[in-house]
Protein backbone atom coordinates (compact mmCIF):
# COMPACT_ATOMS: atom_id res chain seq x y z
CA UNK A 1 0.00 0.00 0.00
CA UNK A 2 0.81 3.15 -0.84
CA UNK A 3 1.87 6.57 1.59
CA UNK A 4 -2.18 7.46 2.63
CA UNK A 5 -2.75 10.45 4.68
CA UNK A 6 -6.46 9.14 5.50
CA UNK A 7 -6.02 5.67 6.41
CA UNK A 8 -9.66 4.25 6.85
CA UNK A 9 -8.38 2.10 9.82
CA UNK A 10 -7.89 4.48 12.21
CA UNK A 11 -10.82 6.87 11.33
CA UNK A 12 -13.44 5.63 13.32
CA UNK A 13 -11.50 4.94 16.52
CA UNK A 14 -10.28 8.82 15.99
CA UNK A 15 -14.04 9.92 15.62
CA UNK A 16 -15.21 7.81 18.80
CA UNK A 17 -12.23 9.78 20.94
CA UNK A 18 -13.56 13.27 19.71
CA UNK A 19 -17.54 12.57 20.71
CA UNK A 20 -16.28 11.02 23.61
CA UNK A 21 -14.38 13.80 25.01
CA UNK A 22 -17.11 16.59 23.81
CA UNK A 23 -19.59 14.88 25.93
CA UNK A 24 -17.14 14.41 28.82
CA UNK A 25 -17.56 17.74 30.79
CA UNK A 26 -18.31 18.05 34.86
CA UNK A 27 -20.78 20.10 36.29
CA UNK A 28 -19.35 22.97 38.14
CA UNK A 29 -20.76 26.37 39.42
CA UNK A 30 -21.36 28.52 36.80
CA UNK A 31 -20.63 32.20 37.60
CA UNK A 32 -21.84 35.28 35.15
CA UNK A 33 -20.65 38.11 36.92
CA UNK A 34 -19.54 41.54 35.99
CA UNK A 35 -16.32 42.30 34.67
CA UNK A 36 -15.39 44.90 37.50
CA UNK A 37 -15.16 41.90 39.63
CA UNK A 38 -12.82 39.96 37.44
CA UNK A 39 -10.56 42.52 36.46
CA UNK A 40 -10.35 44.19 39.75
CA UNK A 41 -8.70 40.62 40.30
CA UNK A 42 -10.97 40.26 43.37
CA UNK A 43 -12.39 36.63 42.11
CA UNK A 44 -8.98 35.59 41.65
CA UNK A 45 -8.31 35.91 45.24
CA UNK A 46 -11.95 34.98 46.52
CA UNK A 47 -12.58 31.54 44.28
CA UNK A 48 -9.33 29.50 45.01
CA UNK A 49 -10.40 29.87 48.44
CA UNK A 50 -13.94 28.95 48.28
CA UNK A 51 -12.82 25.85 46.30
CA UNK A 52 -10.40 24.56 48.82
CA UNK A 53 -13.68 25.38 51.45
CA UNK A 54 -15.95 23.58 49.65
CA UNK A 55 -14.20 21.45 46.58
CA UNK A 56 -16.45 23.72 43.82
CA UNK A 57 -15.17 24.64 40.84
CA UNK A 58 -16.37 28.30 39.60
CA UNK A 59 -16.28 28.79 36.38
CA UNK A 60 -16.54 32.08 35.57
CA UNK A 61 -18.36 34.52 32.72
CA UNK A 62 -17.54 38.08 32.84
CA UNK A 63 -19.76 40.00 30.97
CA UNK A 64 -21.88 43.33 32.15
CA UNK A 65 -24.11 43.23 34.51
CA UNK A 66 -27.08 43.37 31.82
CA UNK A 67 -25.92 40.61 30.02
CA UNK A 68 -25.05 38.28 32.82
CA UNK A 69 -28.84 39.08 34.35
CA UNK A 70 -29.96 37.68 30.59
CA UNK A 71 -27.62 34.54 30.90
CA UNK A 72 -28.99 34.31 34.18
CA UNK A 73 -32.71 34.29 32.85
CA UNK A 74 -31.58 31.92 29.95
CA UNK A 75 -30.59 29.17 32.70
CA UNK A 76 -27.20 29.76 31.18
CA UNK A 77 -25.79 29.92 34.40
CA UNK A 78 -26.31 28.84 38.06
CA UNK A 79 -25.59 32.12 39.40
CA UNK A 80 -25.15 35.58 38.57
CA UNK A 81 -23.25 38.03 40.63
CA UNK A 82 -23.95 41.80 39.50
CA UNK A 83 -24.38 45.34 41.00
CA UNK A 84 -27.47 47.50 39.59
CA UNK A 85 -30.13 47.01 42.32
CA UNK A 86 -33.45 47.88 40.58
CA UNK A 87 -32.52 45.54 37.90
CA UNK A 88 -31.74 43.02 40.11
CA UNK A 89 -34.79 43.66 41.98
CA UNK A 90 -36.52 42.89 38.53
CA UNK A 91 -34.62 39.70 37.94
CA UNK A 92 -36.17 38.33 41.03
CA UNK A 93 -39.88 39.85 40.68
CA UNK A 94 -40.08 38.26 37.54
CA UNK A 95 -38.92 34.50 39.07
CA UNK A 96 -35.54 34.36 36.87
CA UNK A 97 -33.49 34.51 40.82
CA UNK A 98 -34.78 33.07 43.90
CA UNK A 99 -33.39 36.06 46.25
CA UNK A 100 -31.11 39.17 46.24
CA UNK A 101 -27.94 38.64 48.64
CA UNK A 102 -25.97 41.75 48.79
CA UNK A 103 -22.64 41.25 50.27
CA UNK A 104 -20.64 43.85 49.45
CA UNK A 105 -19.91 46.77 48.19
CA UNK A 106 -17.58 49.60 46.74
CA UNK A 107 -17.72 53.28 44.80
CA UNK A 108 -18.28 54.75 41.93
CA UNK A 109 -15.84 57.64 41.27
CA UNK A 110 -15.34 60.13 38.19
CA UNK A 111 -11.73 60.43 36.96
CA UNK A 112 -10.36 62.07 34.15
CA UNK A 113 -7.06 63.34 32.43
CA UNK A 114 -4.62 65.21 34.31
CA UNK A 115 -5.58 68.30 32.76
CA UNK A 116 -9.15 68.23 33.64
CA UNK A 117 -10.18 70.62 31.20
CA UNK A 118 -13.79 70.41 32.91
CA UNK A 119 -12.54 71.70 36.12
CA UNK A 120 -14.15 69.03 38.20
CA UNK A 121 -11.42 68.79 40.87
CA UNK A 122 -12.46 70.22 43.89
CA UNK A 123 -16.14 69.59 42.86
CA UNK A 124 -18.62 67.01 45.07
CA UNK A 125 -21.60 67.04 43.67
CA UNK A 126 -21.65 64.24 41.10
CA UNK A 127 -24.72 65.35 39.20
CA UNK A 128 -22.93 68.67 39.00
CA UNK A 129 -19.67 67.72 37.93
CA UNK A 130 -21.71 65.91 34.72
CA UNK A 131 -23.24 69.48 33.62
CA UNK A 132 -19.82 70.90 33.56
CA UNK A 133 -18.30 68.14 31.70
CA UNK A 134 -21.01 68.42 29.46
CA UNK A 135 -20.74 72.45 28.81
CA UNK A 136 -17.29 71.86 28.56
CA UNK A 137 -17.24 69.95 25.46
CA UNK A 138 -14.89 67.66 27.01
CA UNK A 139 -14.80 63.97 25.78
CA UNK A 140 -16.59 61.70 28.72
CA UNK A 141 -16.52 57.30 27.55
CA UNK A 142 -19.05 55.95 28.23
CA UNK A 143 -19.15 51.58 29.16
CA UNK A 144 -22.31 51.75 26.46
CA UNK A 145 -22.75 48.19 27.41
CA UNK A 146 -25.69 47.77 29.33
CA UNK A 147 -23.29 47.13 32.25
CA UNK A 148 -24.20 47.80 36.41
CA UNK A 149 -21.72 51.23 35.76
CA UNK A 150 -23.63 52.19 32.70
CA UNK A 151 -26.77 51.96 34.09
CA UNK A 152 -25.62 54.16 37.36
CA UNK A 153 -24.00 56.65 34.50
CA UNK A 154 -27.49 57.05 32.50
CA UNK A 155 -29.39 57.10 36.10
CA UNK A 156 -26.55 60.46 37.11
CA UNK A 157 -26.89 61.68 33.67
CA UNK A 158 -30.69 61.41 33.91
CA UNK A 159 -30.49 63.12 37.73
CA UNK A 160 -28.68 66.00 35.77
CA UNK A 161 -31.44 66.52 33.46
CA UNK A 162 -29.16 66.01 29.88
CA UNK A 163 -29.51 63.62 27.26
CA UNK A 164 -25.42 63.13 26.46
CA UNK A 165 -25.13 62.77 22.81
CA UNK A 166 -22.46 64.40 20.43
CA UNK A 167 -18.97 63.87 19.36
CA UNK A 168 -17.83 64.08 22.65
CA UNK A 169 -19.74 61.29 24.09
CA UNK A 170 -17.99 58.01 23.41
CA UNK A 171 -19.80 54.86 23.65
CA UNK A 172 -17.39 52.42 24.04
CA UNK A 173 -19.40 49.12 24.55
CA UNK A 174 -16.29 47.50 26.41
CA UNK A 175 -15.65 45.99 29.82
CA UNK A 176 -14.08 48.86 32.60
CA UNK A 177 -10.27 48.27 32.16
CA UNK A 178 -10.73 48.72 28.04
CA UNK A 179 -12.75 51.97 29.19
CA UNK A 180 -10.32 52.86 31.48
CA UNK A 181 -7.46 52.55 29.04
CA UNK A 182 -9.41 54.37 26.31
CA UNK A 183 -10.13 57.17 28.71
CA UNK A 184 -6.47 57.51 29.34
CA UNK A 185 -5.30 57.36 25.53
CA UNK A 186 -8.42 60.08 25.16
CA UNK A 187 -7.94 62.12 27.34
CA UNK A 188 -11.37 61.97 28.46
CA UNK A 189 -13.32 61.56 32.01
CA UNK A 190 -15.29 58.28 32.83
CA UNK A 191 -17.35 56.73 35.08
CA UNK A 192 -15.40 53.84 37.38
CA UNK A 193 -15.83 51.38 39.84
CA UNK A 194 -13.44 51.39 42.64
CA UNK A 195 -12.22 48.41 42.42
CA UNK A 196 -11.06 48.21 38.43
CA UNK A 197 -9.52 52.02 39.05
CA UNK A 198 -7.01 50.82 42.05
CA UNK A 199 -6.01 47.96 39.52
CA UNK A 200 -5.77 49.87 36.91
CA UNK A 201 -4.70 53.28 37.91
CA UNK A 202 -0.95 52.87 37.54
CA UNK A 203 -1.58 51.73 34.20
CA UNK A 204 -3.50 54.66 32.78
CA UNK A 205 -2.83 58.35 32.33
CA UNK A 206 -5.84 59.32 35.01
CA UNK A 207 -6.62 61.03 38.28
CA UNK A 208 -9.32 60.47 40.36
CA UNK A 209 -11.46 63.71 40.30
CA UNK A 210 -14.90 62.73 42.16
CA UNK A 211 -15.99 60.53 44.68
CA UNK A 212 -17.53 60.40 48.24
CA UNK A 213 -21.52 61.71 46.69
CA UNK A 214 -23.84 59.22 48.25
CA UNK A 215 -25.20 58.60 44.83
CA UNK A 216 -22.19 57.08 43.89
CA UNK A 217 -22.41 53.99 46.20
CA UNK A 218 -21.69 50.86 44.58
CA UNK A 219 -23.44 47.38 46.42
CA UNK A 220 -23.27 43.72 45.11
CA UNK A 221 -25.13 40.74 45.50
CA UNK A 222 -25.56 37.49 44.80
CA UNK A 223 -28.30 36.09 43.19
CA UNK A 224 -29.01 31.98 42.48
CA UNK A 225 -31.28 31.32 38.81
CA UNK A 226 -34.29 29.76 40.22
CA UNK A 227 -34.39 25.73 39.74
CA UNK A 228 -37.91 25.75 39.91
CA UNK A 229 -37.52 27.87 36.27
CA UNK A 230 -34.56 25.80 34.87
CA UNK A 231 -34.27 22.44 37.16
CA UNK A 232 -30.81 22.01 35.09
CA UNK A 233 -29.04 24.66 37.47
CA UNK A 234 -26.49 23.94 40.13
CA UNK A 235 -28.65 24.98 42.69
CA UNK A 236 -27.21 23.92 45.76
CA UNK A 237 -23.49 25.10 44.15
CA UNK A 238 -25.09 28.55 44.15
CA UNK A 239 -26.13 28.38 47.53
CA UNK A 240 -23.11 26.81 49.10
CA UNK A 241 -21.30 30.78 47.59
CA UNK A 242 -24.12 32.43 48.74
CA UNK A 243 -23.48 31.03 52.38
CA UNK A 244 -19.79 31.30 51.92
CA UNK A 245 -19.37 34.48 50.74
CA UNK A 246 -21.48 36.38 53.28
CA UNK A 247 -20.08 33.63 56.00
CA UNK A 248 -17.12 35.24 58.59
CA UNK A 249 -14.71 33.43 56.22
CA UNK A 250 -15.56 34.94 52.98
CA UNK A 251 -16.50 38.74 54.25
CA UNK A 252 -13.11 38.58 55.88
CA UNK A 253 -11.80 37.67 52.89
CA UNK A 254 -13.67 40.55 51.08
CA UNK A 255 -12.03 42.84 53.01
CA UNK A 256 -8.60 41.75 53.23
CA UNK A 257 -8.32 42.05 49.93
CA UNK A 258 -6.32 44.98 48.90
CA UNK A 259 -4.92 46.53 45.29
CA UNK A 260 -2.12 48.68 45.72
CA UNK A 261 -2.20 48.72 49.38
CA UNK A 262 -6.33 49.77 49.68
CA UNK A 263 -9.27 48.27 50.29
CA UNK A 264 -10.72 47.68 47.32
CA UNK A 265 -14.35 46.20 48.75
CA UNK A 266 -16.14 46.71 51.48
CA UNK A 267 -18.13 43.43 52.66
CA UNK A 268 -21.73 44.21 54.04
CA UNK A 269 -23.14 41.30 55.05
CA UNK A 270 -21.05 40.80 58.74
CA UNK A 271 -23.44 41.12 61.48
CA UNK A 272 -27.12 41.37 61.42
CA UNK A 273 -29.18 39.58 58.50
CA UNK A 274 -29.03 42.37 55.90
CA UNK A 275 -30.96 40.35 53.36
CA UNK A 276 -34.03 41.38 51.76
CA UNK A 277 -37.08 39.24 52.08
CA UNK A 278 -39.28 41.87 50.09
CA UNK A 279 -38.47 44.05 48.01
CA UNK B 1 3.09 51.73 32.23
CA UNK B 2 5.17 48.92 30.43
CA UNK B 3 7.01 50.71 27.30
CA UNK B 4 6.40 48.01 24.44
CA UNK B 5 9.83 46.92 24.80
CA UNK B 6 9.68 45.79 28.40
CA UNK B 7 6.40 43.95 27.64
CA UNK B 8 8.18 42.49 24.40
CA UNK B 9 11.05 41.17 26.74
CA UNK B 10 8.36 39.81 29.73
CA UNK B 11 6.71 38.11 26.74
CA UNK B 12 9.76 36.16 25.64
CA UNK B 13 10.68 35.46 29.78
CA UNK B 14 6.61 33.81 29.59
CA UNK B 15 7.55 31.94 26.79
CA UNK B 16 10.97 30.68 27.61
CA UNK B 17 10.45 29.76 31.28
CA UNK B 18 7.24 27.29 30.10
CA UNK B 19 5.29 29.43 32.35
CA UNK B 20 2.20 27.20 32.98
CA UNK B 21 -0.73 29.61 32.81
CA UNK B 22 0.66 30.42 28.85
CA UNK B 23 0.79 27.05 27.81
CA UNK B 24 -2.78 26.11 29.09
CA UNK B 25 -3.89 28.51 27.19
CA UNK B 26 -2.14 27.35 24.17
CA UNK B 27 -3.52 23.26 24.76
CA UNK B 28 -7.10 24.56 25.32
CA UNK B 29 -6.42 26.22 21.84
CA UNK B 30 -4.94 23.23 19.77
CA UNK B 31 -7.36 20.70 21.80
CA UNK B 32 -10.00 22.29 20.44
CA UNK B 33 -8.92 23.29 17.10
CA UNK B 34 -7.59 20.04 16.67
CA UNK B 35 -10.87 18.28 17.12
CA UNK B 36 -12.87 20.41 15.27
CA UNK B 37 -10.80 19.86 12.59
CA UNK B 38 -10.79 16.13 12.90
CA UNK B 39 -15.02 16.22 13.28
CA UNK B 40 -15.25 18.23 9.91
CA UNK B 41 -12.62 16.95 7.63
CA UNK B 42 -14.50 13.16 6.64
CA UNK B 43 -17.60 14.86 6.48
CA UNK B 44 -16.94 18.65 4.27
CA UNK B 45 -13.64 15.61 2.25
CA UNK B 46 -17.11 13.87 0.90
CA UNK B 47 -18.95 16.88 0.19
CA UNK B 48 -15.88 18.12 -1.76
CA UNK B 49 -15.93 14.59 -3.98
CA UNK B 50 -19.43 15.14 -4.62
CA UNK B 51 -19.52 18.53 -5.55
CA UNK B 52 -16.51 17.62 -7.87
CA UNK B 53 -17.34 14.56 -9.61
CA UNK B 54 -21.12 13.86 -9.16
CA UNK B 55 -23.82 15.85 -11.57
CA UNK B 56 -27.03 16.80 -9.98
CA UNK B 57 -29.23 19.40 -10.30
CA UNK B 58 -28.55 22.47 -7.93
CA UNK B 59 -24.75 21.72 -8.06
CA UNK B 60 -23.41 25.27 -9.13
CA UNK B 61 -25.76 26.19 -6.10
CA UNK B 62 -23.97 24.70 -3.81
CA UNK B 63 -20.89 25.34 -4.92
CA UNK B 64 -21.27 28.71 -5.05
CA UNK B 65 -22.97 28.82 -1.54
CA UNK B 66 -19.83 27.32 -0.03
CA UNK B 67 -17.39 29.26 -2.08
CA UNK B 68 -19.93 32.15 -0.39
CA UNK B 69 -19.58 30.61 3.64
CA UNK B 70 -15.91 30.74 2.86
CA UNK B 71 -16.49 34.65 3.82
CA UNK B 72 -18.60 33.73 6.85
CA UNK B 73 -17.93 36.36 9.71
CA UNK B 74 -16.43 33.99 12.57
CA UNK B 75 -18.74 36.54 14.86
CA UNK B 76 -21.75 35.64 12.66
CA UNK B 77 -21.32 31.94 13.50
CA UNK B 78 -20.53 32.58 17.07
CA UNK B 79 -24.24 34.48 17.69
CA UNK B 80 -26.18 31.59 15.63
CA UNK B 81 -24.19 28.54 17.60
CA UNK B 82 -25.16 30.89 20.63
CA UNK B 83 -28.83 31.04 19.80
CA UNK B 84 -28.83 27.45 18.84
CA UNK B 85 -27.10 26.12 21.86
CA UNK B 86 -28.44 28.67 24.93
CA UNK B 87 -30.94 26.83 27.48
CA UNK B 88 -33.76 28.97 25.67
CA UNK B 89 -32.44 27.83 21.99
CA UNK B 90 -33.49 24.26 20.42
CA UNK B 91 -30.50 22.29 21.64
CA UNK B 92 -30.03 23.82 24.88
CA UNK B 93 -30.45 20.32 26.52
CA UNK B 94 -27.36 19.74 25.79
CA UNK B 95 -25.69 22.24 28.35
CA UNK B 96 -23.32 22.98 25.82
CA UNK B 97 -23.21 26.31 25.78
CA UNK B 98 -19.81 27.78 27.55
CA UNK B 99 -18.08 24.86 26.98
CA UNK B 100 -15.16 23.52 24.75
CA UNK B 101 -17.98 21.19 22.75
CA UNK B 102 -19.51 24.56 21.76
CA UNK B 103 -15.94 26.32 20.77
CA UNK B 104 -15.54 22.71 18.68
CA UNK B 105 -19.12 23.70 16.94
CA UNK B 106 -18.22 26.99 15.69
CA UNK B 107 -15.11 25.90 14.47
CA UNK B 108 -16.81 23.11 12.66
CA UNK B 109 -18.71 25.52 10.59
CA UNK B 110 -15.98 27.63 10.04
CA UNK B 111 -13.71 24.96 9.00
CA UNK B 112 -16.25 23.27 6.57
CA UNK B 113 -16.95 25.61 3.73
CA UNK B 114 -12.75 25.88 3.52
CA UNK B 115 -12.25 21.99 3.37
CA UNK B 116 -15.09 21.45 0.71
CA UNK B 117 -14.01 24.17 -1.38
CA UNK B 118 -10.39 23.40 -1.23
CA UNK B 119 -11.27 19.33 -1.68
CA UNK B 120 -13.21 20.37 -4.18
CA UNK B 121 -10.72 22.01 -5.90
CA UNK B 122 -8.03 19.39 -5.17
CA UNK B 123 -10.37 16.50 -6.35
CA UNK B 124 -10.77 18.49 -9.56
CA UNK B 125 -7.24 18.41 -10.00
CA UNK B 126 -6.46 14.77 -10.18
CA UNK B 127 -5.17 12.83 -13.20
CA UNK B 128 -7.74 12.30 -15.63
CA UNK B 129 -6.16 8.68 -15.97
CA UNK B 130 -7.46 8.29 -12.56
CA UNK B 131 -10.88 8.96 -13.01
CA UNK B 132 -11.28 6.21 -15.69
CA UNK B 133 -9.96 3.93 -13.26
CA UNK B 134 -12.65 5.24 -10.67
CA UNK B 135 -15.54 5.23 -13.48
CA UNK B 136 -14.87 2.03 -13.92
CA UNK B 137 -15.20 1.28 -10.90
CA UNK B 138 -18.33 2.89 -10.58
CA UNK B 139 -17.95 6.94 -9.08
CA UNK B 140 -20.68 6.79 -6.21
CA UNK B 141 -18.68 3.78 -4.44
CA UNK B 142 -16.04 3.72 -1.40
CA UNK B 143 -13.31 2.61 -3.51
CA UNK B 144 -14.04 5.16 -5.87
CA UNK B 145 -13.53 7.93 -2.90
CA UNK B 146 -10.52 6.45 -1.25
CA UNK B 147 -8.82 5.74 -4.67
CA UNK B 148 -9.06 9.48 -5.63
CA UNK B 149 -8.74 10.54 -2.22
CA UNK B 150 -5.45 8.95 -2.20
CA UNK B 151 -4.31 10.79 -5.69
CA UNK B 152 -5.50 14.08 -4.08
CA UNK B 153 -4.07 13.47 -0.43
CA UNK B 154 -1.51 16.75 -0.86
CA UNK B 155 -4.28 18.91 -2.00
CA UNK B 156 -6.36 17.62 0.65
CA UNK B 157 -3.67 18.03 3.09
CA UNK B 158 -3.33 21.73 2.20
CA UNK B 159 -7.31 22.21 2.37
CA UNK B 160 -6.85 20.79 5.70
CA UNK B 161 -4.17 22.62 6.69
CA UNK B 162 -5.74 25.93 5.67
CA UNK B 163 -9.15 25.15 7.69
CA UNK B 164 -6.87 24.44 10.44
CA UNK B 165 -5.08 27.78 10.18
CA UNK B 166 -8.39 29.82 10.26
CA UNK B 167 -10.46 27.97 13.15
CA UNK B 168 -7.00 28.56 15.64
CA UNK B 169 -6.62 31.73 14.90
CA UNK B 170 -10.29 33.08 14.90
CA UNK B 171 -11.61 34.97 18.17
CA UNK B 172 -15.51 35.99 17.73
CA UNK B 173 -16.85 32.34 17.83
CA UNK B 174 -14.81 31.44 20.64
CA UNK B 175 -15.40 34.47 22.86
CA UNK B 176 -19.13 34.24 22.30
CA UNK B 177 -19.65 30.71 22.89
CA UNK B 178 -16.67 29.87 25.16
CA UNK B 179 -16.89 32.53 27.28
CA UNK B 180 -13.50 33.03 27.71
CA UNK B 181 -13.12 30.86 30.83
CA UNK B 182 -9.99 30.24 32.86
CA UNK B 183 -8.32 26.52 32.29
CA UNK B 184 -11.37 25.73 30.23
CA UNK B 185 -12.27 27.50 27.20
CA UNK B 186 -9.93 30.19 27.23
CA UNK B 187 -7.90 30.04 24.05
CA UNK B 188 -4.94 32.17 22.49
CA UNK B 189 -7.14 34.45 20.32
CA UNK B 190 -9.56 34.81 23.51
CA UNK B 191 -6.66 35.22 25.89
CA UNK B 192 -5.03 37.98 23.88
CA UNK B 193 -8.37 39.76 23.45
CA UNK B 194 -8.69 39.69 27.40
CA UNK B 195 -4.68 40.31 28.46
CA UNK B 196 -5.43 43.39 25.99
CA UNK B 197 -8.41 44.83 27.33
CA UNK B 198 -6.38 44.33 31.13
CA UNK B 199 -3.26 46.39 29.71
CA UNK B 200 -1.14 43.37 30.59
CA UNK B 201 0.37 43.07 27.45
CA UNK B 202 3.40 40.70 28.07
CA UNK B 203 1.20 37.59 27.97
CA UNK B 204 -1.37 39.37 25.05
CA UNK B 205 2.50 39.20 23.16
CA UNK B 206 3.91 36.23 24.09
CA UNK B 207 0.51 34.13 22.64
CA UNK B 208 0.74 36.27 19.62
CA UNK B 209 4.20 34.92 19.14
CA UNK B 210 2.75 31.51 19.68
CA UNK B 211 -0.02 32.05 17.12
CA UNK B 212 2.79 34.05 14.94
CA UNK B 213 4.68 30.94 14.84
CA UNK B 214 2.15 28.51 13.91
CA UNK B 215 1.05 30.28 11.24
CA UNK B 216 4.71 30.54 10.06
CA UNK B 217 4.94 26.32 10.42
CA UNK B 218 1.44 26.08 8.74
CA UNK B 219 2.28 27.69 5.40
CA UNK B 220 5.59 26.08 5.22
CA UNK B 221 3.46 22.81 5.26
CA UNK B 222 1.12 24.24 3.02
CA UNK B 223 4.04 25.23 0.40
CA UNK B 224 4.99 21.83 1.09
CA UNK B 225 1.97 19.95 0.41
CA UNK B 226 1.31 22.84 -2.52
CA UNK B 227 4.71 21.52 -4.00
CA UNK B 228 4.67 17.77 -3.68
CA UNK B 229 0.58 18.17 -5.43
CA UNK B 230 2.04 20.19 -7.73
CA UNK B 231 5.12 17.56 -8.61
CA UNK B 232 2.69 14.70 -8.10
CA UNK B 233 -0.68 15.46 -10.05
Amino acid sequence: MRRRLFPRSWLLPVLALCFGVLSATAAPLRLATTTSTQNSGLLDHLLPAFQARTGIEVQVIAVGTGRALRLGEAGDVDVVMVHAPQAERRFVASGAGTQRFPFMKNAFLLVGPPDDPAHLRGETDVVQALVRIARSGARFVSRGDDSGTHKKERALWQAAGLHPQGDWYVEAGQGMGKVLQMAGELGAYTLTDQGTWLAYRDRVALEPLVGGDPRLDNPYAVIPVDPRRHPHVNHRAAMALVEWLRSPEGQRAIAAYRLHGRQAFVPTAIGPRRDETVP
Amino acid sequence: MNGVGSAFTEALGLLISGDPALWEIVGVSFSVSLRAILVATPPALVVGYVLAWHAFPGRRLLVSLFETLLALPAVVVGLTVYLLLSRRGPLGDLGWLFTQPAMIVGQIVLAFPILVAMSRAAFRAVDPHALETVRTLGAGSVRGFTTLAREAQFGLGAAVIAAFGRIIAEVGSSMMVGGNILHHTRNIPTAIALETSKGSFAQGIALGLVLLTLALGLNVALGWFQARGAAHP
